[in-house]
């Protein structure tokens, strides 16, 4: 065994690995090693006091196992010890489209703080640009695109870490299934990002959530009786606020029940890039930029205009009358006077 | 040629993410064949000869599919170098959440679907613990915040692994997984000398034999009882 960590993990104190590392009780928790009574020993010793049924029956593999507690421990070190570097910008390069075609454009810079929409028809390429910037291509992408980060040629573990990935997704087609309260799923989230004020930021997601969604719910609700504009309020407030990722990619989100333009701001002030991709005008305009991508490679792009700000205006009004509609509908009221 | 294997609960999507990575593999002009194992029935074996690989299919019947697994993956590696194929890869359920059928030195891959539920990390055994890649599945239908949640359980529980999220449907992810699985390094021409990663789970029973009434007279060899708590009065 590789033994990276400080401590020896084999013959210290369980009790002294366990406070100098709190987060390692996850990991014997989740791999089923019930040592509250072995504390004052050590992982050898508690092997050593296993008989060989209990062993087979738990699939329990000493040597496996005190490995890959190193490593864990060594990853979450330095997953905390992270000063999280900020993701300034990204920049596509070139690559070529499905008939070998050069990318008609020579780099493209996108920053946080910015939205850029992407457009284009149903299986034009969309995905595999989104999966060329997750997977931060370097030439090695059916595509041939590569992917700077900062301008410069991105750190592999944004390829495989699992806490640190660079793109979120929220989509129309997602749900929530977990069994549990607004507050228990929120509470969840926040321990598995290691985040130590886990209720004053549940606290503002939830405020925040309220405030995208109109329709208040209280932090007892069950995730799975959330209303559609609600769970999509929840979803995007929470990975706004939660989640890691300095890139989020909005996969048409419909006007039903929530504060676009709102939700596009909260995502904003928390530093993300966003991507949308979509037709509805109201969500396409809101980007500076959009993305036209055709025969799975990127044939211009396009500066919102100020006649198609106007525009935007225009029809965000009447978007706002159809939601007044809407609201009228749900209470029981008519639409004429 | 590279010898692969992928297990994972039933109806996670193996098939369909091994389909989408197969296309990836071809593209790069490597061979690929399957062999695929299941308990009854199966016929994932017509997908992927209308997607024009080769596969060969092992129904384990009355037998426990894994050990049917060990004992016959040493021919079907054979299979494999006969056809020149430069990756095999072997699909197979894992039905008791236990068994690991991956074998020391053999790439091994497992999948499994945010549906699934949080706990169910922890309750998978060697399948997941001992697995090299970690592939999760679904993560279209739920939120951010749960794939997240999902993929931070999986990692406490292995945190040497790999850890893709590959959408079977779209294909997302597969791209990326293929280039994980062929290492020209990687090749070998038997598996005999190779061990498992994990034994098996042991059952030797009456019913094992083909015993089918019930009670404790007819009960004989490696019987476990349930533990009801009963104390005495």
């Amino acid at each position: 065994m590789a033994v990276l960590t400080e401590l020896d993990l084999r013959h210290e104190k369980i009790n002294t690995i366990l406070t100098r590392y709190p987060f390692a009780e996850t990991f014997l928790t989740n791999n089923g090693i019930d040592v509250a009574n072995s504390r004052d020993n050590s992982m050898d010793d508690y092997f050593k006091s296993l008989d060989a049924e209990h062993i087979e029956d738990h699939a329990i593999d000493p040597e496996h196992l005190l490995n890959q507690f190193d490593q864990f421990i060594n990853q979450m070190l330095s997953f905390l010890g992270e000063d999280s570097k900020v993701v300034e910008s990204i920049t596509i390069l070139p690559g070529h489209d499905k008939s070998g075609k050069t990318e008609n454009f020579t780099e493209f810079i996108i920053r946080k703080n910015e939205i850029v929409s992407i457009v284009g028809p149903t299986g034009s390429g969309k995905s595999r640009l989104l999966g060329d910037i997750e997977w931060a291509a370097q030439k090695d992408t059916p595509t041939g695109r590569s992917i700077l980060i900062n301008e410069k040629i991105p750190d592999k573990k944004w390829r495989y870490s699992s806490s640190e990935k660079l793109v979120a997704q929220l989509s129309q087609n997602m749900n929530f299934v977990m069994d549990m309260s607004v507050f228990e799923f929120l509470e969840l989230h926040a321990e598995s990002r290691m985040v130590t004020d886990s209720k004053t930021i549940i606290k503002r997601i939830i405020e925040e959530a309220n405030n995208l969604a109109g329709e208040m719910f209280d932090p007892d609700t069950p995730i799975t009786a959330l209303s559609g504009g609600q769970s999509r309020a929840l979803m995007i407030a929470d990975t706004a606020i939660l989640s890691k990722s300095p890139i989020i990619l909005i996969d048409e989100i419909e006007n039903a029940g929530i504060d676009r333009k709102r939700a596009l701001k909260l995502l904003l002030s928390e530093e993300k890039i966003v991507l949308i991709a979509t037709h509805d005008p109201v969500l396409a305009l809101m980007g500076n930029r959009r993305i036209v991508i055709k025969n799975g490679g990127i044939i211009k792009v396009i500066e919102t205009t100020e006649e198609e700000k106007e525009i935007l205006t225009e029809i965000e009004k009447l978007d706002r009358k159809v939601n007044v509609m809407r609201e009228k509908l749900r209470n029981g009221e008519k639409l004429t006077s | 040629m590279n010898l692969v294997t992928v297990s994972g609960p039933p109806s996670v999507g193996k098939t369909s993410v091994i389909l989408k990575t197969i296309s990836s593999l071809k593209n790069r002009g490597l061979k690929v064949g399957v062999v695929k194992f299941d308990c009854l029935f199966t016929d994932d074996d017509v997908l992927y000869e209308k997607a024009g690989v080769m596969v060969q299919k092992g129904l384990s019947g009355g037998l426990c599919p894994d050990h049917y697994f060990v004992s016959n993956i040493e021919e079907v590696t054979q299979w494999g170098l006969e056809n020149k194929f430069d990756i095999l890869i072997s699909e197979s359920a894992g039905l008791c959440n236990r068994c690991s059928p991956y074998i020391k030195g053999i790439k091994a891959v497992c999948v499994i679907d945010n549906l699934s539920g949080i706990g169910t990390p922890k309750k998978i055994g060697p399948m997941l613990k001992s697995a090299d890649i970690v592939i999760i599945t679904k993560g279209d239908i739920v939120s951010q915040a749960e794939r997240e949640v999902f993929a931070s359980r999986v990692h406490s529980v292995n945190p040497a692994a790999t850890i893709l999220h590959v959408n079977g449907l779209t294909g997302q992810g597969s791209f990326e997984l293929s280039t994980l699985l062929f290492d020209k390094n990687e090749n070998i021409t038997t598996l005999k000398g190779k061990t498992l990663r994990f034994s098996m789970p042991a059952a030797l029973c009456s019913y094992c034999l083909g015993e089918t009434r019930i009670g404790e007279s007819y009960q004989m060899g490696n019987v476990r009882k349930i533990d009801l708590g009963k104390k005495e009065i």
